[in-house]
């Protein structure tokens, strides 16, 4: 899923300054799963901005909705009625999300309250970490199963580099090493030789390096 | 001749090498690049140019090298996959040949999180295998990393980095050979201190005949002080420093003379190791100690093999 | 009724209001007239299924609707009837300690007290501590600026 974490209430703060009616829009996907920008987390958010802006002395009126997805039209449209007399829309969804409330209401100040991070695995309560860098040619397939673009902090594809110990990267002591995790995994399925193969320099054109990208199913248009 | 610098002409004619590293400043100021130039000169093969070491910016590597190379230095610059996507490489390489610099370390270089600009964006297009595969294919193949042919190929001497020390240490050999298989000539390792582990990596690389195939230069360095030891042993990921040598240099009374006293031991040891093709000296910021060193390791003078063929293109101009 | 002599000069009566655990905390509060002890009436005491239920949002609410205090009373470690009810409410602690800093209204003001359903003395001493605690920081910010603009 898509992780995200709300910005600093100061910055928030500063993004809504000057707008006195906020619809404050959760969205119920991924950012629900990881405790971001769901309903609960609207409720606070809203009920910060408004003590906040309290303590200024001053008022600020919000309007609270939470949308299954802020990535889907169908969901987006259910805003209509929410969004008329708000001077903006404070968006708790990912970067997708904030997106597309702003597409679909082209003449309304749509702002950010979250940061997003990237796709990543639930490891355990609480936790989470990136396992995908959507490069856009998945070679999973030749590194059992444990991605080297995402978990390498290097993104080698012939690693480990020198800076591996112990497991871990020598960036952070917290962080696992991705190439001894890519090593450990290719030895318990026995596939070891395959880590003997030099890879061949990556075509990075089906990553963002490409251009933003888009998948068109014909088959699926009407 | 691959390339024809001298560092391959030493080690192609069987000579013990001796390399150094030499590392440009933080700053713009040439003098720095001279003065240990000239310190350097006569006591090595050849000189490592350090491409913004441990992320710091730094002058060039390119630059700095070819002020080395108007001491009569055989340059060996070091291109990290930090900071270059692709087109960068190539482009500099096409450059740094042209201005005679003959001999190339490919590294992956250090993290930006270590350096002095860690919220810069890094770039890692190719890794150290890839870059080392693209500039054997532009010296051999003359083609450019798309396929496209080069008129005036760059014919490097091609290096990589082996380290010994980190993990996993069943692939460390497995790395290097891959390595050879990407089109590396020689390889200089990550400092050695830890002498026994190296001699069990060098066990396993000449058991897959790895050492047939590239020349392998450990590295060697002094240590300033017993605080630098302790760093040293404690702070750097892949750099194994035992407790037994941090504690010398704790005890000791004179700590550089001592620092240059263990150098001096590890230098005579890994020498008798079979499979070792030189040293590589990085006395990092201590460019002053390796005259010392080399002397009294018994390496001079230097060997000064007999040019026969030109170069094709002519050495930069020599300074006034 | 407490003594009036706790009274502040200015008129100053703080708010609390305590979230409390039906198992544990909320008995004890209900058993302490009974047992002839007193809580202060500034306590306004809001019944939870089990601190497991605490919602950061409760605590915010509480402060935004004029509280000048707020206390979670729950069961003593172990002692949970959902087994790790007062675990969670420490947990979400940490995150409403922070809103309240940044907001600039304190988390001294936010405090957790836990006891078994027969303590109604440990019920009583928390309520009596959280409402002197009040008392000391005086009017929440919030409400200091709610009276001023209302000037």
């Amino acid at each position: 899923m898509i992780i995200a974490e709300q910005k600093t209430l100061e910055e928030i703060k500063q993004i809504v300054a000057g707008y006195n009616k906020l619809l404050v829009v959760g969205c119920g996907t991924c950012v629900t799963v990881c405790f971001a920008g769901g309903e609960k987390e609207v409720g606070i958010l809203a009920s910060e901005l408004r003590m906040a802006r309290q303590m200024d002395g001053q008022q600020l009126e919000t309007v609270e909705r939470t949308i299954q997805r802020q990535c889907e039209w169908e969901f987006v449209d259910q805003l209509k009625d929410a969004i008329e007399d708000c001077d903006a829309i404070l968006s708790m969804g990912c970067g997708v999300g904030v997106q597309g409330l702003a597409e679909r209401f082209p003449t309304k100040v749509v702002l950010p309250a979250l940061n997003t991070k990237g796709m990543a695995l639930t490891v355990q309560e609480g936790l989470w970490a990136e396992r995908c860098a959507g490069c856009g040619n998945c070679v999973l397939d030749k590194f059992g199963g444990v991605c080297p673009i995402a978990r390498c902090s290097k993104s080698l594809q012939n690693g480990p580099c020198g800076g591996s110990v112990n497991g871990k990267c020598e960036i952070d002591p917290e962080i696992d090493c991705g190439w001894q995790l890519v090593y450990d995994r290719m030895k318990a399925i026995n596939m070891l030789d395959k880590l003997y193969e030099v890879q061949e320099i990556k075509d990075w054109s089906t990553a963002r390096d490409g251009g933003p990208r888009r998948i068109n199913r014909e088959d699926l248009r009407l | 001749m691959k390339a024809g610098s001298n560092l391959e002409r030493v080690l192609e004619a069987g000579h013990f090498a001796v390399t150094a590293e030499l590392g440009p400043p933080k700053s713009a100021d040439a003098k720095v690049i001279h003065d240990k130039a000239e310190t350097l000169k006569g006591n090595c093969d050849a000189v490592n140019i350090t491409d913004n070491q441990t992320a710091m910016v730094r002058m060039s590597s390119i630059a700095a090298g070819t002020i080395a190379l108007q001491h009569g230095l055989d340059p060996v610059i070091q291109m990290t996959c930090r900071d270059r996507n692709r087109i960068c490489m190539q482009s500099d390489l096409l450059g740094a040949y042209a201005l005679g610099v003959r001999n190339v370390l490919c590294l992956s270089g250090d993290h930006q999180r270590f350096g002095n600009h860690p919220q810069a964006k890094n770039v890692y297009d190719v890794d150290s295998m890839q870059l080392i595969r693209m500039v054997k294919n532009m010296r051999d193949e003359k083609k450019f990393q798309c396929g496209e042919a080069i008129k005036v190929e760059p014919r490097f001497f091609i290096g990589a980095a082996a380290n010994p020390f980190a993990d996993p240490f069943e692939f460390r050999p497995i790395r290097l050979g891959k390595k050879v298989a990407a089109g590396a000539d020689f390889a200089q390792t990550q400092l050695v201190y830890n002498v026994e582990k190296f001699i069990n990596f060098m066990e396993i690389v000449r058991k897959m005949g790895i050492h047939e195939k590239i020349y392998i230069l450990p590295g060697v360095g002094p240590i300033k002080s017993g605080k630098a030891a302790e760093m040293m042993a404690t702070t750097v990921p892949g750099l194994e420093v035992p407790d037994e040598i941090v504690q010398r240099m704790k005890k000791a009374e004179d700590p550089k003379a001592e620092g240059i006293s263990i150098c001096l031991e590890i230098i005579d040891r890994v020498r008798q190791i079979p499979g070792v093709a030189g040293i590589h000296i990085m006395a990092i910021e201590w460019e002053k100690a390796v005259p010392d060193i080399v002397q009294r390791a018994g390496l001079l003078p230097r060997p000064v093999i007999e040019v026969v063929e030109e170069p094709q293109e002519p050495p930069a101009q020599k300074p006034a | 009724m407490e003594n009036e002599a706790e009274k502040s000069p200015n008129g100053y009566e703080p708010k609390v209001v305590a979230f409390a655990c039906q198992y544990c905390a909320y008995s004890a509060a209900d058993l302490a007239g009974p047992t002839g002890l007193q809580y202060p009436a500034n306590v306004r005491l809001v019944k939870l299924p089990c601190t497991g239920k605490l919602d950061v949002l409760y605590i915010l609410d509480a402060f935004e609707n004029g509280a000048d205090a707020v206390f979670i009373a729950g069961c003593l470690d172990g002692n949970c009837h959902h087994v790790e009810g007062p675990l969670r409410a420490k947990r979400r602690l940490v995150l409403a300690n922070k809103i309240l800093n940044e907001l600039g209204i304190g988390a001294d003001r936010l405090g957790m007290y836990q006891m078994s359903g027969g303590e109604s003395i440990r019920f009583v001493e928390a309520a009596r501590e959280m409402t002197d605690r009040a008392r000391q920081l005086g009017p929440s910010p919030l409400n200091q600026r709610k009276s001023a603009a209302n000037e």
